[in-house]
């Protein structure tokens, strides 16, 4: 029988350390939507994620009230829209496709719908150049809606080509937003080797290779962590590991339980859980204060890759076992924006841009919500998204960029989103140029798999 | 279905008459009652049976907290299956 010490453990991570499901994230497949007629294929689009998603706020609400645990979003994402809409053959059509997306989210009430993306790594259709020539326009025009473009993998190389569009459109959102401090370029972000069943977003689109529906889920907990490492300060790496690991197990187990049970009640088969620590803005739910646990000054000091990496790896090993199928990002992500230890370490010049991108070798995805300066040209931001990309293509990793120009803002001011995507004071970038390497286009073969040095 | 219901707060008179004498009244019966003070907090566990209930289990958990902040006590309840996932294999 459940003890009151177990049963006091359990409250204490959801009262005091933030414990939470992230985000209950439905996968729907909308290749069946497909017609060369837009109004029909927008009406497709509309009933049928209206009607599959119909009952996933409510469910979701319930579960999280008779557990006792906050299930903070409920999300949808789709097919890739590149691939739904390719018979429209028009710029003005994928528009009013994202804002059907638009429409459908708010309908049924989710906070983010994904999915209005494009996979090009090995090069873009007459589609995926179309959609991502809409990606500015439609991510300004909608609230609801987000969007990934996957411009390469460590099986195909790297379209250059589309990451030079990527730096374009980047400044582009961010001119089309500036009154709203660029917040487009938040709900936006490319990858190399992109994952089909994430359910965080930006970056969640339904893959292609899944069912018909999924039930994905993302737990998260920073805070549960930094409260278990509180009991083993001055332990060896051993013991901080162990502590790590059996963290993870415990958090996940909840997100496993939550899936399984959002499964059963909307009949929608279980996908995943993604055991990602996922920080908020709230204090007690930080990346950079696990970092101060375990013995560093603050984010962005020397050691701090290698605090991420115990981090991500033994929040992989504990997570693992506590649930039958993961997926997704599975990791530490590492927002700038959304947590404030991370914050507070840029603004005071520890955390630099470099040091990030180092950081993103070890942890499960990528440069994640930061700003820079709003002069910063389209090929330097190709040529940051480039570094990134070429970090994820070798080391057979996620790797993704969400960069946020700041127009008319320079290095010490600051952009805020409010809510769950906070503010991000705005980082230096390096100001030698990059524009001859960027602009000569075409492709980065394939790496090789072996000779791993 | 199990549920446990965790009492937390100033200890004063008829907490748990309080609490025992809704569940009797919402036909909810009681398996097993822990409870404890700690520095003056009373620290309550009590693990309830919800299969012969005779309302949702969703207002279950609004009319305890109801209850709860009427004596100024933190009132939860929770289905037993988020301690078992947790702590159990």
């Amino acid at each position: 029988m459940i003890s009151r010490r177990e049963v006091q453990e359990t409250n204490k991570m959801i009262s005091e350390a933030n414990l939470d499901v992230r985000t209950i994230t439905m996968g729907i497949n909308l290749l069946d939507c497909v017609d060369s007629d837009i109004e029909k294929l927008c009406k497709n689009v509309y009933d049928k994620i209206t009607l599959s998603a119909k009952d996933l706020v409510k469910t979701g609400d319930d579960i999280g009230k008779e557990f006792g645990v906050p299930i903070v979003n409920k999300r949808i994402s789709v097919t890739p829209i590149s691939l739904v809409g390719s018979a429209c053959k028009s710029k003005e059509n994928y528009i009013r496709l994202a804002k059907t997306l638009d429409r459908a989210a708010e309908n049924i009430g989710v906070n983010f719908i994904g999915g209005y993306s494009a996979l090009v790594h090995k090069g873009m259709t007459e589609a995926d150049s179309l959609l991502i020539d809409s990606i500015p326009q439609a991510l300004a025009e909608t609230r609801f809606v987000c969007s990934s473009v996957n411009v390469g993998n460590t099986r195909s190389g790297i379209d250059m080509s589309a990451v030079k569009r990527m730096g374009e459109i980047i400044r582009e959102m961010a001119e089309l937003t500036k009154d709203e401090d660029s917040m487009a370029c938040a709900k936006f972000v490319v990858f190399c080797n992109a994952v089909e069943d994430n359910p965080f977003m930006a970056g969640a689109f339904h893959g292609i290779g899944e069912r018909e529906r999924v039930i994905n889920v993302g737990v998260s907990g920073p805070g549960v962590v930094k409260r278990a490492l509180e009991s083993v300060r001055g332990a060896d790496f051993e013991e901080l590991c162990e502590t790590v690991k059996k963290t993870a197990f415990k958090i996940t187990r909840v997100g496993q339980l939550v899936a399984r049970e959002a499964s059963k009640r909307l009949n929608v088969p279980f996908g995943i859980i993604d055991l990602s620590l996922a920080p908020t803005p709230a204090v007690g739910d930080s990346i950079a204060e696990i970092f101060t646990e375990m013995g560093l000054e603050c984010a962005g000091a020397p050691g701090t890759t290698a605090a991420l990496a115990i981090l991500n790896d033994n929040v992989k090993k504990g997570g693992v076992m506590a649930s039958s199928s993961v997926g997704g990002l599975s990791g530490a992500f590492i927002p700038v924006s959304e947590d404030h230890g991370m914050i507070e370490a840029a603004a005071s010049g520890a955390l630099t841009l470099e040091k990030l991108e180092a950081m993103t070798c070890v942890c499960s995805v990528g440069l994640d919500m930061i700003a820079i300066p709003g002069d910063t040209s389209a090929a330097t931001i190709s040529g940051i998204i480039a570094d990134e990309m070429a970090i994820g293509m070798i080391n057979a990793k996620t790797t993704a960029v969400r960069i946020i120009p700041a127009i008319g803002k320079s290095v010490g001011e600051k952009v805020d989103f409010g809510g769950l995507l906070g503010s991000a004071p705005i980082m230096r970038v390096n100001s030698k140029s990059c524009e001859a390497f960027i602009n000569r286009g075409g492709r980065i073969p394939a790496p090789i798999h072996s000779f791993k040095n | 279905m199990k549920g446990i219901i965790t009492v937390v707060g100033k200890d004063t008179v008829g907490i748990i008459a309080k609490v025992c004498t809704y569940l009797a009244e919402k036909n909810i019966n009681i398996l097993d009652i822990s409870q404890t003070i700690v520095d003056g907090y009373f620290n309550m566990m009590m693990i309830i049976d919800m299969s012969s209930k005779s309302s949702e289990f969703d207002d279950t958990v609004d009319e305890l907290k109801s209850i709860g902040e009427g004596i100024g006590v933190d009132i939860r309840l929770q289905r037993e299956d988020i301690f078992d996932s947790m702590h159990r294999i």
